[in-house]
Order: structure tokens, then C-alpha cells, then sequence
């Protein structure tokens, strides 16, 4: 059997945390087949047939498909599922929204958010806000299963040379309607894929002396995030926000600053491969989890970090 | 209108979850127990849009064993108006717990159904896709604002990228976000009428409905421990540290 993975894109491109899930799933089953639903979309489907890991390309054009409504996402899907073992897709807000619709009308019971595949049926997946880690196996003879994106290496994008066949559109639905989308502009990193994330709590005290933060993630080429604490003060919008409420992430380098490191906090941000803390309070819960901890005032400390990265020869980008 | 709004009974988002010795699950007894937090913003905003005057009534509904009632006490004490308990003993999936609400939908014939985006013990994120896929119902996930129209609603979604609007038909299934909106307190007068509104009790059985587990948990485990790090004296060590030992600046 093969599986089916269901790609994410804009009509234009393919997004980014479709790569990671398309590791994950050719862990799971190398005849991995991606299904592609969108509306002028040939660039997507090319670029997808590019990808080594990829054996096939499903590509379904149709106009109902010009924006992501789940509903006429789900019944594609479910018309192009019947020869597959695996239906897979990202554990994203894209993957959250879709999966879930298409397992119960095929009456199976969904892993979500998979770190590991241990076997074509056997995963790893976090519970409790990453308190907990499980093991479970699925005994639904097909299995709908979502992948957490920043648990798997984006696979390579070129060097493939997959064939792309038509595939046939579903029924849309006359239910929903889409309006519009306001993404976020920025000309910093996205916070999900950033190589380094400079994040700020409470202890910022206000929205304006989040400047002190803009100024580093400048120099580092950073991304800026947020505790909910700060999100729910207001000193920045919600898009910022990391945790288990909010986004997690898995830079390279992330820096917490004026964060005490509550638990909903940690569970978006403790699989950084380097943490660094910041913090006036010695005894912070972040400490606990940072592999370089400054106890000092932030305010203080911001300052000077820029300082010494501007004495720096070189920042690696 | 009528809203049946979904509420979970979990572990209190405060406490610190330990795994079982025998790594079977996790430590439940003796830990405080609250509704799932999103779910107190879907009973929050029903109660505003029955406020508003566009809802007429509130049925709350809970899945689960018998102290689960305790939910939906709760969210009769800040304005449902009667409680629905389905009683099921052991692990239950998102996908039975939806078979459940599609029966209950059925026969209550709401015209919204509301719930939190997620619940913080599974962290599953199912339960509300699944019971619209069953009904065929629209529906509009992760809504951090809603506004109700004559027969449709519109919702804004938290998406990944920012914002994502849409409109959906009535009957709908929604699942809140944390941002909908403040769930409020109840007051003690409240709580005391609030044990005085009924609460229906169902057995799963009697609904007939398979809820046995498809998958099964083989092991729970702590996740890996990170190394304990060290504490730098000053800004000049941590960015010598950062250039040269971790090699990430």
C-alpha cells in the first residue's frame, strides 16, 4: 500500500511545513503519493514532482479550490483515499482543521501530532502540552495521521522527477464561505521556521520597549516572539505567541527574555536546540530549561547584548 | 437559536502533569480536575450571544464518568440552561465522543454547537471537525470572533499565517480559541440556582455506540530531560559562550 499525503500551498507555492511532513511520511511508507487540490496551480504540482522523496503527484485543479475550505478539501480526499494505507498531513492549523473531517468520514480513529514514527503503525506523540510523551498504535486497518512539522527535517526539493496525473475535484460545499485572509507582513523570519527567535514576557512592562528586542532580532536575523503574558498585556499581537496555546518552535537559537518560563510557555519552545534566559528573577522556572542563563535586569542586559554582537566580525545568517 | 456547547473534564491547565511510575499513563488521583480551558470560552460566548438576545437556549453536554458532571455544573452557573451527561467509563476518542454528540445533535436539534478548539489532556484536536464531517455540517475552527448573522454566522479564524475569515451556514459547528473572549465567574447566587437546573444523565450504551479505543497507548513516558545548563556572569561571557561553544550567532 502507498500513502497520501495532502500538500499545503498558496496556488503558487508549496508551504514550507508540507516538507517536513513529507519526511515524516516517507518514514512511514516510501511509496508516497501527494495529492495536490488548487485552483491555477501547475507551479505547485511541478515542484512538489521535484521532490526525490515523492513518487506521484495528484494534482486537482479546480476552482472550488482557489481558497482552503476544509469541507471541499475533505471530500477529494475522501474520493482519491480508497488505495492508500496512510492519509497525511501537517499538524499545523492547515493539517488541525482538515484531518479530523476526513478520518470520521472514514470512520478512523486519527494520531495527531506525531514527533516519531517508530512503525507504519506505531507513533510518538506529546500529550499534556509536551509534559508526557506516548506511544501509541493505531488498529484502524487505514490510518489518518498529522505530522508536528518542527519535529522532522524539511525533505529535499530537488533531483525528483515524480509523474503528476489529473486527479478528479469533490463535491463542494454550498456551507462555507471564505472572505478573506490577513496574513501578517513582515520582513523578519517567520516564527515557525526562524533560525533564531528572540521571544519577550512580562517583564518587558510595556509594548514600546519591545524596540529593545526589534533592535536584536535585527543584528541576528531573528524572528520575535512572545509569552502569552505579554500577548494578553497587549505589548504585542497574537501572531507572536509561543507556547502551547500559540506556536512552537524549534530554532536553533532562542532567547527568552523578562519570561519566567511558565509550563504553557516551555511547551512551545523547550525543544530549541540552544536557550539562552534572560531574567532578573535567579529562581525563574525558565533556568531550568536554558542552556546559558543571565540573571540580570533586561533593560540593562539588552543593551549591552547588542553592543557586543555589533563588536562581533561576523553573525551567521 | 439554540447552542449545545461541549465542555471536557482535565487535569487543571496549573498543575504540573507527572507520568505514572509504571508508565501507563499519568497521575490523575488527587489532582485537581477543571473544565478544558477553550471550552470554558465556547460556554462564555454562548451565554454573550443568548445575552444578546439571538440564542434562546443553552444545553450543555459533557462526555465522560460520572464527575465530569461537574462541567457542565459549571457552565449551567454562568448561564446554560440545562446539562446533558453522557456517561462512559475508561478512554474515550475524540471519534466516539463525536458519535455521541451526533446522537445527541439529533435529538436536541441545536442550531449551533460551540466547543474549545482542543482539550489540554490528549491535546487531539478532533472532536469538532469530526462531528461536523458526521452531521455534514460547516464548520469554523480555532474562532477567536463571531458574529452572528440572520442565518449565517461570521467567524474569524487564528490561522498560521494571521487571520482567516469566513461564513458559515447555520447549522454550524464552531471550536474556540483562547481569545475569544474572558470566560467570566460564577457568582455564588448562581451557583447555588445552577444546582437546581437538570442534568440529564445518558449511558453511551444506550445510544449504541461502539466506544471502545482504536489505538492503544502502549507507554506514557517523561519527555527527555534537557541538560542542566549554566548561568553566565555577564552579557560578554554569554555572547563569547553563544560564538564560540554553542556556534549558533
Amino acid at each position: 500500500m502507498s500513502s497520501l499525503l495532502i500538500a499545503e500551498h498558496n496556488n503558487n507555492e508549496v508551504k514550507p511545513f508540507t516538507l517536513n511532513a513529507i519526511t515524516a511520511a516517507s518514514q512511514i511508507d516510501s511509496d508516497l503519493h501527494v495529492l495536490v487540490l488548487g485552483h491555477n496551480s501547475e507551479a505547485v504540482a511541478k515542484s512538489i514532482s521535484e521532490i526525490p522523496n515523492v513518487k506521484k503527484v495528484i494534482h486537482v485543479d479546480d476552482e472550488i479550490y482557489k481558497n482552503y475550505i476544509a469541507e471541499n478539501f475533505t471530500s477529494a480526499v475522501v474520493k482519491h483515499a480508497e488505495s492508500y494505507s496512510h492519509i497525511v498531513c501537517s499538524a499545523n492549523t492547515f493539517g488541525k482543521n482538515l484531518m479530523p473531517r476526513i478520518a470520521a468520514l472514514l470512520d478512523i480513529s486519527q494520531v495527531s501530532d506525531i514527533i516519531k514514527v517508530i512503525s507504519s503503525d506505531t507513533f510518538l506523540r506529546p500529550i499534556y502540552a509536551g509534559n508526557a510523551f506516548a506511544t501509541v498504535k493505531s488498529n484502524d486497518a487505514k490510518k489518518c495521521i498529522t505530522i508536528r512539522p518542527t519535529s522532522f527535517e524539511p525533505a529535499e526539493t530537488s533531483g525528483g522527477s515524480a509523474e503528476i496525473v489529473k486527479g478528479d475535484a469533490g463535491e463542494p460545499s454550498n456551507h462555507t464561505k471564505f472572505i478573506k485572509k490577513e496574513e501578517i507582513k513582515s520582513d523578519r523570519p517567520e516564527l515557525g521556521t526562524a533560525r533564531i527567535v528572540i521571544s519577550g514576557g512580562r517583564g518587558m512592562q510595556s509594548g514600546e520597549n519591545f524596540k529593545l528586542i526589534q533592535d536584536v532580532a535585527d543584528k541576528l536575523n531573528a524572528a520575535i516572539g512572545a509569552s502569552r503574558a505579554a500577548v494578553d498585556a497587549g505589548y504585542i499581537t497574537n501572531d507572536h505567541q509561543v507556547g502551547q496555546t500559540g506556536k512552537v518552535v524549534v530554532p536553533d537559537l532562542y532567547i527568552a527574555v523578562g519570561i519566567s518560563g511558565a509550563i504553557q510557555h516551555l511547551a512551545g519552545m523547550k525543544e530549541s536546540k540552544i536557550i539562552v534566559a534572560i531574567n532578573k528573577d535567579g529562581e525563574a522556572p525558565i533556568f531550568s530549561v536554558a542552556d546559558y542563563g543571565l540573571e540580570a535586569d533586561l533593560f540593562d542586559a539588552l543593551p549591552k547584548f547588542l553592543a557586543e554582537l555589533n563588536k562581533l566580525n561576523t553573525i551567521q545568517k | 437559536m439554540k447552542i449545545l456547547v461541549a465542555v471536557k473534564r482535565v487535569i487543571d491547565y496549573n498543575v504540573q502533569v507527572r507520568v505514572k511510575e509504571d508508565n501507563t499513563g499519568v497521575v490523575t488521583d488527587n489532582v485537581k480536575m477543571s473544565t478544558n480551558p477553550p471550552d470554558d470560552n465556547a460556554v462564555e460566548e454562548a451565554v454573550k450571544i443568548k445575552e444578546s438576545g439571538k440564542a434562546k437556549e443553552i444545553v450543555a453536554i459533557t462526555v465522560g464518568e460520572e464527575k465530569a458532571q461537574e462541567t457542565v455544573r459549571k457552565a449551567l452557573a454562568v448561564g446554560a440552561d440545562r446539562g446533558i451527561h453522557v456517561k462512559v467509563d475508561g478512554v474515550i476518542e475524540p471519534l466516539a465522543v463525536s458519535k455521541i454528540l451526533q446522537k445527541i445533535v439529533d435529538k436536541e436539534k441545536p442550531d449551533l454547537v460551540f466547543m474549545g478548539k482542543q482539550a489540554i489532556d490528549d491535546d487531539c484536536n478532533q472532536t469538532g471537525q469530526m462531528l461536523a464531517a458526521l452531521l455534514n455540517w460547516p464548520q469554523a475552527t480555532f474562532a477567536s470572533k463571531i458574529e452572528v448573522k440572520d442565518k449565517t454566522l461570521e467567524v474569524t479564524r487564528e490561522v498560521d499565517e494571521g487571520l482567516e475569515t469566513i461564513e458559515v451556514n447555520v447549522p454550524a459547528i464552531i471550536t474556540c480559541d483562547l481569545r475569544l473572549n474572558e470566560p467570566r465567574y460564577a457568582s455564588l447566587p448562581n451557583i447555588m440556582k445552577a444546582k437546581k437546573k437538570p442534568i440529564e444523565q445518558i449511558n453511551a450504551l444506550d445510544l449504541g455506540i461502539d466506544t471502545k479505543p482504536r489505538i492503544d497507548q502502549i507507554k506514557v513516558e517523561e519527555p527527555p530531560k534537557r541538560k542542566a545548563g549554566i548561568k553566565v556572569a555577564n552579557v560578554e561571557e554569554l555572547v563569547q559562550k553563544l560564538k564560540n561553544e554553542a556556534k549558533v550567532i
